[in-house]
């Protein structure tokens, strides 16, 4: 079974979709999307494990060789991706069970934890695969059942949110596969490895800078780059609580790892950042993200839309520590990846607490919640000091490498935007901090703390980011490893 | 005890306490006995740690590594005691003050208080005891972020708006440009450790480090250089107590200590005499000395003007360490001590007078001293050091501060410090001038008179002068003609009154210290 991992990670979940749509029942289909997630998480770690001990993972789908069928191929960066995704997923599911049972009416949720399962396969596959075409299909795969999720969201505007996504989304999926046509027209092969090796012959045709452009603009569409973010934010807010917890922990981190797969992997760092120069678009466009989002997040008066404007900020830091093209920068990338996760997750989750017992997520509905709902703005002040970056936890560590990467190439602009970045995130998470603990509560309502069942996962994800932060080395080990070898190229 | 764990026990211990009271919050009186006992115990711990120190060594301990190749970890040296036993010794002081005022003053959620003031303890103690650069910006932060509820502790608008000013001034000067500072000594020196001569001699041109240099003293916030001084005066709003021990001790000391150990661990006094900057903020500081003077001056409301006048004496230590010469760092670390003993006592009097008279404004306190004489002698005592006067503390680190600049050859910066303890001498002294010497203002009879028109003010302190018959009253402590704070606040004051004296004639413990900072060995 050990030697079939990699195709079972993505075959058991996609094998219990349908069982999750047909059981029919809101519990019973609950079971089943716990029984994916949990099968993900355990897979994903045994395969991280595995990467870290014996290297590079390369799984013929099928038994049929790379050229002819389709090729996993898992690296360090695939599997802890990969690993992030089952591990949010895990948390998410017992979460989703209460809050879904409240914002979802009970006759979708089957369909919803088809949904959920179905996302959960698509995000793992994208991350695990070694075949471009086969990205593009799980790209759809994730895609489409996350506009379904966000759908099913109890306001009406949820409609037109998963359908302005649907089109975005569509959009850049279309981009992305024409670039990958492109690729395909000049060398004939999908398989990343090989294409890596043909690419570089072909260059100076320009049907490959072609492909190249195409395939940043789907790709940074896809994980909300500013300013091709727009949808994000409706997608966000209206989405189930459960759901926008998982899709802003998952999905865009999901997308990150591609630009990395494509520009470090296939395209190679020579063709990316000094032909194409690709840092000369990237780096502006993360600053701008880091200074505008944020401004927009302070402004907000609906906390989920806050914090989707904050996402967009920090996918910023991500895109940011890319666009250094070091290993500091890579490394500092892909850490705030992992740190952004853990932290996000649980402020949305936070807020999904608040959205249970008072049906709303508005600032000036949640004032003297901190005496209401104790544990519940404790976990969104803890996780929001994390969003801050104040050390020891998740997020300092993101920041300390992001500002050694700038200096350490003397940019101090870059570095002085970061820490005006954390200052603003330290506005938006205060507005709502004052008013939770300053506000008098509504005497008229008995507000009660949230359930168990919400505020576990919650926590989990809350005691992560500061476990993480406290000690870091693990973690920026293996993210200093990835990225090593990203920038170092195919072996 | 093996001395690393000693350590760790020690900055543990008021976390412990702070569990305690919260444990014990059903018996108002139990809830205090453990904080008095957990600062009694850390007190003696600090002191079996001096007594390594004395002897040369240095414990430290690794606890662990955060990012690769950075450490939590913590040692203690000469700078750090100092820091410690003043913030360990003056926190069961400040315990029984704390319990005169609030019980007199009627403060809500006192549990919440005296958890958050033990947890802020720890965070100090973490300051003093760091072995590095990231372990001290943690506890620094820790500092800021623990004090925040104690700001904020009546929860009105007043307050809200301070706690902006409080958390926006600290977070922006130590995200903004104390932590750029650490991350680049980090990846200039490539390493974070506290070193004697310091650690970044030689990594690159001493314009980029006269830069870095900037950012640590701006970027230490807590120090309150101008124009970074306003949330000071801000958190004045917190109980008395808290401005007393956090916003005229421990936070603010963290401040002017990180500036310190920056000076004589990261840069080095060497390498800082070859920095252009390093006169530059020289000036900068004696700027915000006298400024804050006469600020001081200008402020009729007791607890702000104090709030300035630490603000213009915190800069004497930064003075100290940007002259760039040992008397310097003797006599700016010899100020954390002596204006520690001096401020806390002052602020302990305006808190007394608040509670016993309920008096905020200078220019109300005409007379007040025949009725409260001891708070006032304090007061006096208190002045003294501030400015630098025998028989009090503070004339020795002024000593040293004035020796230092002569030495630097900075005769200008002399005419600052003389000029600011004539600016103090004017606006400290005062308070109990006027009290003592000025005629009560002839309308104002009602303000020590019997309970009847407390009653107006305080509904509550009436039916519980009947549960303490034998003080008559839990806001003031009545002997004779006399109507003082409440007994467990008086005591605390003539504590803090005394120990100022006492270190006039015994300032052998802080000299030695910080001799042995600068490396000599007897002065």
């Amino acid at each position: 079974m050990s030697e079939n991992l990699p195709a079972l990670l993505i075959v058991v979940p996609l094998m219990l979709a349908p069982v999750a749509a047909l059981v029919g029942r809101a519990g019973a289909s609950w079971a089943v999307a716990t029984a994916a997630c949990w099968w993900a998480l355990y897979a994903s770690l045994a395969l991280l494990l595995r990467v870290w001990d014996e290297g590079v993972i390369r799984y013929a789908l099928g038994g049929w060789p790379a050229p002819y069928g389709i090729e996993y191929r898992i690296d360090l960066a695939s599997a802890f991706v990969a690993l992030i995704v089952a591990v949010i997923g895990a948390i998410a599911i017992p979460y989703a069970r209460t809050s879904i049972a409240r914002e979802v009416a009970e006759d979708r949720a089957p369909l919803f934890y088809t949904a959920f399962i179905l996302s959960l396969t698509g995000l793992l596959g994208i991350s695990i695969t070694g075949d471009v075409f086969n990205v593009f299909v799980f790209l759809e795969i994730s895609s489409l059942s996350a506009y379904s999720m966000i759908a099913l969201g109890q306001d009406r505007r949820a409609l037109t949110a998963a359908y302005q996504y649907l089109i975005m989304g569509s959009t850049g999926a279309t981009f992305i596969v024409i670039g990958i046509g492109l690729m395909y027209v000049m060398t004939g092969t999908l398989n990343m490895v090989d294409l890596a090796e043909r690419l570089p012959q072909v260059a100076d045709n320009r049907t490959i800078p072609v492909a190249f452009t195409f395939l940043t603009v789907g790709i940074t569409l896809k994980l909300a780059l500013f300013p091709l973010h727009l949808w994000l934010p409706n997608a966000y807010t209206f989405a189930p609580s459960a759901v926008t917890a998982f899709m802003a922990s998952t999905a865009t981190k999901v997308s990150v790892y591609l630009l990395l797969r494509f520009f470090f992997t296939i395209f190679g760092f020579q063709f990316s950042f000094e032909r194409m120069q690709l840092d000369m678009v990237l780096m502006p466009l993360a600053l701008v993200a880091i200074l505008a989002m944020s401004l927009v997040a302070i402004y907000q008066a609906n906390v989920k839309r806050l914090l989707a404007f904050s996402s967009v900020a920090q996918i910023g830091y991500m895109v940011l520590g890319i666009s250094f093209g070091s290993v500091l920068g890579v490394t500092a990338g892909i850490l705030h990846l992992f740190n952004h996760a853990l932290m996000k997750g649980a402020l949305f989750m936070a807020m999904g607490c608040v959205m249970y017992r008072i049906g709303s997520v508005r600032i000036e509905k949640m004032a003297g919640l901190g005496k209401a709902m104790p544990w519940t703005m404790a976990a969104f002040v803890l996780a929001g000091l994390s969003l801050i970056g104040v050390p020891l936890t998740v997020g300092f560590v993101s920041k300390w490498y992001l500002v050694q990467a700038a200096l350490e190439r003397d940019q101090w602009a870059v570095a002085g935007v970061v820490m005006v970045g954390s200052l603003m995130a330290l506005v938006y998470i205060w507005k709502v901090v004052e008013v939770a603990y300053f506000g008098e509560l509504d005497p008229d309502h008995e507000i009660q703390e949230a359930p168990l069942s919400l505020l576990v996962p919650t926590w989990v994800l809350v005691i992560a980011s500061f476990w993480f932060g406290i000690d870091a080395t693990g973690t920026a080990e293996v993210a200093t490893a990835a990225a090593e070898s990203l920038l170092r190229g195919l072996p | 005890m093996d001395s690393g764990l000693l350590i760790l026990f020690t900055v543990l211990l008021p976390v412990v306490g702070a569990f305690l009271v919260l444990a014990l919050r059903f018996n108002e009186n139990v809830r205090e006995a453990a904080t008095l006992i957990t600062g009694g115990v850390t007190f003696y711990h600090v002191l079996g740690l001096l007594h390594l120190v004395r002897e040369g060594e240095r414990p430290s301990l690794t606890l662990l590594e955060v990012v690769p190749g950075v450490d939590l970890a913590f040692e203690v040296e000469p700078l750090g005691m100092v820091f410690a036993l003043v913030a360990s010794f003056l926190w069961p002081v400040t315990s029984l003050y704390a319990i005169g005022y609030m019980r007199g003053h009627h403060e809500e959620n006192q549990t919440r208080f005296f958890f958050f003031f033990a947890i802020a303890i720890a965070g100090a103690l973490g300051v003093a005891f760091a072995g590095n650069l990231f372990t001290l910006f943690v506890f620094y932060e820790f500092l800021t972020f623990c004090t925040f509820p104690l700001v904020t502790h009546h929860q009105t608008e007043e307050a809200k708006r301070s706690g902006r000013i409080y958390l926006g001034i600290l977070l922006t000067t130590s995200v903004g440009l104390q932590l750029v500072a650490i991350i680049w000594t980090w990846v200039l020196a490539g390493t974070l450790d506290f070193r004697t001569g310091g650690i970044l001699a030689g990594t690159t041109s001493t314009a980029v480090l006269g830069a870095i240099l900037v950012l640590y003293v701006y970027g230490v916030g807590k120090a309150a250089v101008m124009p970074f001084h306003r949330w000071l005066p801000a958190a004045m709003v917190a109980p008395t107590p808290v401005s007393a021990l956090l916003h005229a001790v421990a936070v603010v000391k963290a401040g002017v200590f990180t500036v310190l150990k920056v000076a004589v661990y990261v840069f080095g006094i060497d390498l800082l005499q070859t920095l252009a900057t390093t006169s530059w903020l020289a000036w900068a500081a004696a700027a915000t000395i006298i400024l804050g003077s006469l600020v001081a001056f200008s402020k009729d409301n007791l607890k702000a003007r104090l709030a300035y006048s630490t603000i213009s004496q915190l800069s004497y230590i930064v003075l100290g360490a940007m002259l760039a010469n040992e008397l310097g760092i003797i006599g700016g670390g010899m100020h954390i001590a002596m204006h520690a003993f001096g401020k806390i006592t002052l602020f302990f009097a305006a808190g007394a007078i608040m509670v016993a008279a309920h008096e905020k404004e200078i220019s109300r306190m005409h007379g007040l001293g025949r009725t409260m004489p001891i708070t006032f002698g304090a007061f006096f005592v208190g002045s003294l050091s501030i400015i630098g006067l025998p028989p009090a503390g503070g004339a020795w680190s002024k000593w040293f501060l004035g020796m230092g600049t002569l030495e630097a050859g900075q005769f200008g910066l002399l005419a600052v410090l003389m000029l600011s303890s004539l600016l103090g001498l004017y606006y400290l002294l005062e308070v109990p001038v006027k009290a003592f010497f000025f005629p009560p203002p002839a309308d104002d009879g009602h303000r020590h008179d019997d309970h009847g028109h407390g009653e107006e003010d305080y509904g509550g302190s009436t039916h519980a002068a009947d549960d303490h018959a034998h003080h008559g009253d839990e806001s003031a402590f009545v002997i004779g003609g006399l109507r003082e704070a409440p007994l467990p606040s008086l005591i605390a004051i003539c504590v803090t009154a005394t120990a100022t004296v006492v270190l006039f004639f015994w300032p052998d413990l802080w000299q030695e210290l910080m001799t042995m900072v600068v490396g000599g060995g007897a002065p």
